[in-house]
């Protein structure tokens, strides 16, 4: 079984008396451990799918199973639910709690998960370690680079052991030298079996992965198998990622 | 997400907002303190109220009738009605002593003023209670010192008298007061007893500023035809209406009202001093409680609006709360928490600032500022948090987490 499918999947938008179709009914498997950049210009519709993907957003028509739920039909409620277990987000601003310190910002999905203190302090530091970080684990973001504070970000995702990882544009607002060192972590992830999806609309970013959809106009354009050329590069000393999560069937 | 958990989370979240707002958080919670201030006040004025009601009307017994001639609240109508009714009589009183079977003791009394001189010591216009023997017993007297009029004092008439305990410590501060010859009024009585000291009633009148001398006494010198009170002491509490009756058929007897008149005299009691208190105390008070709410509910909306500013600030944070994974109820409670945190902290701001104040009160009547006052004002801040809260935050819970995070 996949762990992604999506059948029809469309999505329109109703502004004023116009309807804006910004997905036309897209339809397309992903398997476990997959690396996948969704790629095409602005306007394209790919934020639309990755909010679908992401269950930030029902859709209008179609069949989304994530894991074999059907999460369309899902509330509110359950969709958070659905985000929290399922889903790691890695947006392009990071979007770190400003206030909190790094390991705070990487147990808040445990928290919200229910998890106890205590294993929550436990997982939140290991997920630190995976990305270099057990040394900043009392740094505020204003106090990170970042690189670093992307890095979080990616711990937040990670630890609540996800089926996806979802980045959008996640080197968009660093510099090369630290986009490339996260796009390394993104690698080592995947080569540990996590199921990874990049939104971009940069090439370089997107020949990381082994598979690009490339979206034009709510539509698939193309889906292609590549062959990530980056892999020579030396990835950044990093400790073993996380293994996937135990397939739940 | 279990709930201790969430709530513990919902006021890290909330400490570091207000933190990171220190003066309009401040600003914010002015408009509660000064709620909070007004209620605490009020409600500890009324308090005072009460309490200085409670201890004066002890001092009249419970188990006290007094029959005089007109009912302790009458109306301006029936005051027409009444005003030309007969005097009660010492005679009436002692044939009600002779009759009554449900009473345990009935007293005479009769008030009046008169100037009490000691050698050059004088007191102006000290009031002047005339008594029987059987007073003491009706009217609970504790002395100090000496003892209380005799039968045969008030029999005979006896230039004798009791004193209140402040005239007592203006004319003997040094010495004993007891065999001290003072002049009330006309003649030189003798003073064989001292009063414990009473205090005020709550009209304000001074209770130990009082002489009581023998009724006998009062009517040769001060009043010749007093208006007396019959005060019975009845034996027993629980039957204070059947006292009531018989006290009715031997006056309309004594004072020889035809039947189907009604009575010329009324029958008070302390219970109709109460009843009155109560509803009177009890609408001055809803009023005053609605009054000083206002301003707590000015105060509120005030927090209502903050909330709303942190809400709309913090779209974005609530965007990325809910993508991984909040639920509307998580959002809920961490903006409730925070709005509650407002309201609890100006409460407690607002009980710092009001308990100098109630010594202001206390100066007027006796008041202190009580726990369960304070409780109950800190419960009514929380309250007005929640509720003033509660729309910012139910906005903030039902934000589609896409346009949330799209914010800037």
């Amino acid at each position: 079984m996949s762990l992604i499918r999506i059948t029809g999947l469309s999505r329109h938008y109703v502004m004023g008396t116009e309807v804006i179709h910004a997905l036309r009914g897209v339809s397309v498997a992903i398997e476990r451990g997959e690396y996948i950049a969704i790629m095409g210009p602005s306007g394209s519709g790919k934020s639309t799918l990755m909010n679908l993907l992401g269950c930030l957003d029902t859709p209008s028509q179609g069949v989304y199973e994530l894991n074999g739920l059907n999460v369309a039909d899902m509330d509110d409620n359950q969709l958070a639910e659905i985000r929290n277990r399922e889903i790691g987000f890695v947006f392009q601003s990071f979007n770190l709690m400003a206030r909190s310190d790094a390991l705070h910002n990487v147990e808040l999905p445990l928290v919200y998960a229910g998890v106890p203190p205590a294993e929550r302090r436990e997982r939140a530091l290991e997920a630190l370690r995976q990305v270099a970080l057990a040394d900043r684990v009392h740094h505020r973001p204003n106090e990170l680079s970042g690189g670093q504070r992307q890095r979080v970000a990616v711990a937040r995702a990670l630890v609540n052991r996800p089926s996806i990882i979802l980045a959008d544009e996640p080197t968009g607002n660093l510099d090369s030298r630290t986009g490339t060192e996260i796009l390394a972590l993104f690698d080592q992830l995947s080569r540990n079996g996590n199921t990874i999806i990049v939104v971009t609309h940069e090439e370089d970013v997107a020949q990381h992965a082994r598979r690009i959809l490339r979206i034009r106009d709510g539509l698939i354009a193309a889906d292609e198998v590549n062959q990530p050329h980056h892999r020579a590069e030396a990835p950044p000393r990093l400790p073993p990622v996380l293994t996937p999560p135990p397939i739940i069937s | 997400m279990r709930y201790a958990d969430e709530i513990r989370e919902a006021v890290v979240i909330a400490v570091g907002a207000l933190r990171s707002n220190k003066l309009r958080a401040g600003l914010t919670t002015l408009g509660i303190v000064i709620g909070i201030v007004t209620v605490t006040l009020m409600a500890t004025a009324i308090d005072g109220l009460n309490r200085a009601f409670q201890r004066s009307i002890s001092m009249i017994g419970a188990d006290v009738l007094f029959i005089q001639r007109f009912s302790w609240f009458t109306g301006r109508e029936e005051w027409a009605k009444t005003r030309n009714r007969r005097e009660l009589t010492l005679a009436q009183a002692r044939e009600v002593a002779r009759l009554s079977t449900l009473a345990r003791a009935v007293g005479v009394e009769a008030h009046g003023s008169a100037d009490v001189r000691y050698g050059n010591r004088s007191a102006r216009a000290v009031w002047v209670v005339g008594n029987s023997e059987d007073s003491a017993l009706v009217r609970g007297v504790s002395l100090t010192e000496g003892r209380w009029l005799s039968a045969a004092e008030v029999q005979g008439a006896r230039p004798v008298c009791v004193i209140g305990s402040d005239l007592a410590a203006r004319f003997f501060p040094l010495e004993s007061s007891l065999g001290k010859r003072i002049r009330v009024g006309r003649s030189l009585c003798e003073v064989v007893g001292v009063l414990e000291k009473q205090g005020q009633f709550f009209t304000g009148a001074n209770l130990d500023n009082q002489v009581v001398i023998p009724i006998t006494r009062f009517t040769t010198d001060l009043v010749r035809w007093p208006d007396v009170t019959i005060a019975v002491k009845v034996w027993d509490t629980t039957r204070m209406e059947a006292a009531k009756d018989e006290l009715t058929g031997i006056l309309r007897q004594l004072r020889r009202v035809p039947p189907g008149m009604p009575d010329d005299f009324a029958i008070n009691q302390q219970e109709m001093l109460v009843r009155n208190f109560n509803q009177i105390g009890g609408s001055l008070a809803l009023v005053g409680l609605f009054i000083t709410g206002l301003s707590l509910f000015v105060g509120g909306i005030g927090v209502m609006n903050i909330m709303y500013v942190s809400v709309a600030e913090r779209t974005r944070e609530i965007g990325v709360r809910k993508a991984i994974g909040a639920k509307r109820r998580n959002i809920l409670t961490q903006f409730l928490v925070e709005a509650v945190f407002i309201s609890l902290g100006a409460g407690l701001v607002g009980l710092a600032v009001a308990w100098p104040m109630t010594w202001v009160i206390d100066y007027f009547l006796a008041a202190r500022m009580s726990i369960p006052t304070a409780l109950a004002a800190l419960l009514v801040a929380a309250v007005t948090g929640i509720v003033s809260g509660f729309l910012p935050a139910w906005r903030a819970a039902r934000l589609n987490p896409v346009d949330a995070l799209r914010s800037e």
